[in-house]
């Protein structure tokens, strides 16, 4: 974990979507994500889908992260892959996390979410989730 | 730019108004890579206003920033935002929260935001906040705003980057009373009193001016405005302070002053980067303890 200029620390939007105010999960896993040696930017609550991707295309972030404990998890994040899609930011690495049953988990994971964390997730499966899949993002993009 | 673009891709892309080639852009100066860049965009350089913002902790800086963004999109101008955050010296990650209060402007087209961690650089600023404000001027974006860390009292490399300087003060703080005591006090060009809703905002005021009275102004006099960012009161009293300002150094020439500190910071800035690293590699490569510090010392630097 050497911070000197040629290794950047991976760079990962933590975002809340729609009208749920949960917002302790997210910043848990802000928290955590930090503390394991990347550059996090929250977004704060109630962001819109193009908010989000428009977000991480500036910040040039190698992952999103969306929090919903609201119940609009099918409808919210459907629209941000959509919107990646359209921004042709599919490199971005997009997973989330919160109230959502395993079946609807399962569904977003085939509509292109790359991974669903649950309550009870332990936060090094996620740091190490992080790492992985972001880490290839970078090697890729650079 | 699904794989590594190159510098050439990148720049044919940026020159077409990509964002995302800007945001690459930015990220390979943060890797140290960005000088080839940096090199190609640097004759489109010099056309931006440049604000810089600075002030303690939780002050409303990013407030600020947000009505400043407004402010210059109701006179139809483009704006970038580079906003710093301090990194953890212990994990090196950093938790970059500027972003919250300017998330009326995320989806505005000719608005750029960027949140940097300082990543241990000193001075309140990241070591490649120069380069993102270089490549921003270039891209086109007319007004770009800085913003600082939240400072303690030394904190003054912003005023070399910046065309204008806006020094934030809250009431009713005693950091803001340190500051005030502190060299940050001589870097401001416009003072800002936010929190005008706090009831020792008047109290501020006149410690700000019985302090101005205590020192030499040969030329510009800085100006005090009161605001209460939260509202968006006083921003479009700040936004004036800020041109004349500008037209104060447009008119005294002092803005080429103003662009030589900033050129000198900028090569101060790289020439340090290069100079630790050659003495990283000077200290590992000569490992001798035969001899006292100061001489050790010496004979690295002479044979620079
Ligand atoms: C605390 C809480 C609140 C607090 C929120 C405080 C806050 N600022 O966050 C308060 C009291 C305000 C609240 C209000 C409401 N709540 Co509430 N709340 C909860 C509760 C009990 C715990 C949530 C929590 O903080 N957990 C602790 C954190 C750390 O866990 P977590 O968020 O789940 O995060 C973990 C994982 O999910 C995952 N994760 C989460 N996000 C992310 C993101 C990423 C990127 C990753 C990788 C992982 C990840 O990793 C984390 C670590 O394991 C849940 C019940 C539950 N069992 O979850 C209900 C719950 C979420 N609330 C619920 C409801 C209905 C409400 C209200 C509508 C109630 C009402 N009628 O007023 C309001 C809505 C408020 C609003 N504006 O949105 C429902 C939601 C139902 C649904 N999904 O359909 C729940 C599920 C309770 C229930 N069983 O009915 N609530
Ligand atoms: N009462 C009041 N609160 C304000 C005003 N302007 C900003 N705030 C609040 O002050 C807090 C800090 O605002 P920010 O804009 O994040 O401050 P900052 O200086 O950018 O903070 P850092 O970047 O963390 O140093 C927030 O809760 C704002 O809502 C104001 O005019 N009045
Ligand atoms: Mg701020």
């Amino acid at each position: 974990m050497k911070n000197t200029v040629n290794d950047r620390p991976l760079r990962v939007v933590i975002a809340k979507a729609g009208l749920d105010g949960h917002d302790r999960g997210a910043k848990v896993i802000a928290r955590a994500l930090r503390d394991a040696g990347m550059e996090v930017v929250y977004t704060g609550l109630f962001q819109t889908p193009e908010q989000i991707v428009q977000t991480a295309i500036q910040e040039d972030a190698d992952g999103i992260g969306l929090s919903i404990l609201s119940g609009a998890h099918m409808t919210l994040f459907p629209l941000v892959v959509e919107q990646l899609r359209a921004q042709d930011a599919g490199d971005i690495v997009f997973f989330g996390g919160g109230t959502i049953p395993a079946e609807d988990a399962q569904q977003l994971r085939e509509l292109g979410v790359r991974e669903i964390f649950t309550p009870g997730a332990p936060l090094q499966d996620i740091i190490d989730f992080v790492r992985r899949e972001c880490g290839k993002r970078r090697a890729l993009v650079g | 730019m699904k794989s590594q673009a190159s510098d050439a891709e990148l720049l044919r892309d940026f020159d077409r108004g990509s964002q995302r080639a800007l945001a690459r852009a930015i990220s390979r100066a943060e890797s140290g890579r960005g000088g080839e860049l940096v090199r190609a965009l640097y004759p489109k350089t010099g056309r931006a206003m440049t604000i810089g913002l600075t002030g303690p902790p939780g002050v409303g800086k990013s407030t600020l920033a947000s009505g400043l963004v407004r402010k210059a999109r109701a006179l139809r101008r483009s704006v970038g935002v580079v906003s710093v955050d301090p990194s953890s010296p212990f994990s090196h990650g950093a938790l970059l929260g500027d972003r919250i209060r300017l998330n009326e402007h995320f989806t505005d087209e000719r608005v750029f935001i960027r949140s940097m961690a300082s990543r241990g650089h000193l001075g309140g600023l990241a070591g490649a906040t120069g380069d993102a404000v270089l490549m921003m001027d270039a891209f086109g974006l007319d007004v770009v705003l800085i913003e600082t860390v939240g400072v303690g009292q030394s904190e003054v490399a912003i005023a070399e980057l910046a065309q204008t300087t806006l020094v934030a003060l809250q009431p009713g703080s005693g950091d803001s009373i340190q500051v005030l005591k502190a060299g940050i006090m001589e870097i401001a060009d416009v003072f800002v009193v936010n929190k005008a809703d706090h009831p020792m905002a008047n109290q501020l005021r006149r410690e700000i001016r019985s302090m101005m009275e205590m020192l030499q102004w040969p030329g510009w006099v800085p100006e005090l405005v009161t605001t209460q960012a939260l509202a968006g009161d006083g921003i479009d009293d700040l936004w004036a302070a800020v041109e004349r300002h500008v037209a104060y150094l447009n008119e005294t020439g002092e803005i080429e002053q103003r662009r030589r500190e900033a050129f000198i910071h900028q090569v101060r800035q790289l020439a340090l980067g290069q100079l630790e690293r050659r003495l990283d590699h000077a200290l590992r490569e000569d490992a001798r303890d035969d001899v006292d510090p100061y001489e050790a010392a010496d004979r690295i630097l002479s044979s620079f």
